[in-house]
């Protein structure tokens, strides 16, 4: 039976962390599950988790008042869901939701902070793997504001 | 990179510029600004022969000629199709042609895709915006030959749920179990329950082996770069890579030299290239 421990080594996100760290990160750990149509979180709410989703999918979207709901990023099997939690003010900037049955680790924020400050190899390790994940996501930004699927052909 | 030198096409042979009328037997809306001509040639027993990837030189007597890449069945031979988007003069003309209505066509021009090379590999088809439509032979072809490749991959890119070409044969291909396919769109409102972001995202958990693999990318310049990059990193060589050009093409026959792009012509040595041995000018700003 796969226990926290396992789960979490198996993450792409914690690929080849030490086990020791993973050890560290179970106890700030939980098994959550959200249901289609669930919010995860909202906009605005205190920032207090990470999650490292392991199954379904997540749209991350605004609401745009007379527009109506905007998706802007998906995040699926494998991927991580939030970083709000680890910059101040500590609020969610987006909307999540679940659009499938949706299984993920979620991450105490809080605890995961005091975890990366008191060792700050495990800091260190933890902020590498979000800086390409948030470097990944800008460029991906980048690309949409683009809109480069648009009118370019000239005759 | 294979041409169709072994296909008769239309005006290639003494009059190499020398159109032949084909009438439309449908026009089918795809998009709010994208269509696809069906058409027949008057010629007995019709038929038309092309490689996936090649393009004709489509012309709206009175308006214009402009290079569409065919995007109908390959192994289909009675109906000529194309797709477009209705972007400019021509298009917009062709847009407001009517079933019955005739058009000149001369071609088949262009390199294809290497769907040759791709025997016993995974193919991996990414396309962003109208570039599926130049890549949908590729897929009829894939789905005609299924035994002959390993597995067969289609990563598809567009703007919004509502641009996304060819749905309703999309939705036959995803109920497929010999065929994968991911589709993504930049930003999406109202019902849309699938991937949000550009279609890079889509590459690094794609089921593919990138030692055994071909991939064809057709989309736009900016899309294709970022796209290779991702292809890379999951370890594919720049060999295994093939995109597919968009320049000003006026003749189609390596005559003109509109369609210059370095030291070649993309109506001739092109659209379909090699990354590898196109790298180096492929991305540059001087070209």
């Amino acid at each position: 039976m796969e226990n926290l421990e396992s789960i979490l080594t198996e993450h792409p996100f914690l690929k080849d962390l030490d086990k020791k760290y993973i050890q560290l990160l179970v106890g700030c750990s939980s098994n959550v599950v959200f249901k289609t149509g669930d919010f995860i979180f909202r906009e605005g709410e205190p920032a207090d988790s990470f999650y490292f989703i392991r199954h379904g999918r997540v749209l991350i979207e605004t609401h745009i008042p007379h527009k109506g709901t905007i998706m802007i990023r998906s995040r699926e099997e494998g991927e991580i869901l939030g970083w709000s939690w680890l910059v101040p003010p500590f609020r969610w900037h987006f909307d999540a939701r679940a659009v499938e049955l949706t299984r993920a680790i979620a991450l105490d924020g809080k605890c995961l902070r005091e975890k990366c400050d008191e060792d700050h190899d495990l800091g260190y390790e933890i902020m590498k793997r979000l800086a390409l994940i948030i470097a990944e996501g800008l460029e991906a930004t980048r690309l949409q504001l683009m809109d480069v699927y648009g009118n370019s052909t000239k005759e | 990179m294979e041409t169709a030198q072994k296909n008769r096409g239309i005006g290639k042979s003494d009059e190499p510029m020398l159109t032949e009328p084909f009438s439309i037997r449908r026009i089918r809306k795809e998009t709010f600004d994208t269509f696809s001509l069906e058409l027949e040639s008057g010629r007995s027993g019709g038929g038309f022969a092309f490689s996936p990837g090649q393009f004709n030189m489509l012309y709206v007597y009175g308006i214009g000629e402009v290079p569409i890449s065919i995007s109908g069945d390959p192994t289909g031979k009675k109906v000529l199709i194309h797709t477009t988007r209705a972007v400019g003069t021509v298009t917009r003309a062709m847009w407001k042609l009517k079933a019955g209505d005739t058009l000149g066509i001369r071609g088949p021009y262009g390199t294809g895709w290497p769907v040759e090379k791709a025997v016993s590999n995974d193919i991996v088809i990414v396309a962003g915006g109208i570039g599926l439509a130049p890549l949908r032979p590729v897929i009829y072809h894939a789905l005609a030959n299924r035994d002959k490749y390993g597995k067969v991959v289609l990563l598809y890119g567009a703007r919004t749920p509502e641009d996304i070409l060819f749905w309703k044969e999309l939705e036959k291909w995803r109920s497929r179990f010999d065929m994968e396919i991911h589709i993504t769109v930049d930003r999406a409102t109202g019902n849309w329950r699938g991937n949000v972001g550009v279609v890079t995202n889509l590459i690094s958990r794609s089921p593919f082996d990138p030692r055994y693999c071909i991939a064809m990318v057709c989309g736009p310049e900016i899309m294709m770069r970022f796209t290779i990059l991702e292809l890379q990193k999951r370890g594919i060589s720049d060999e295994s890579i093939y995109i597919s050009m968009e320049r000003n093409m006026k003749c189609g026959i390596g005559l003109c030299g509109h369609c210059q792009l370095g030291s070649s012509f993309v109506c001739k040595d092109g659209p379909v290239y090699n990354y590898g041995q196109f790298k180096e000018i492929f991305g540059r700003r001087e070209m």
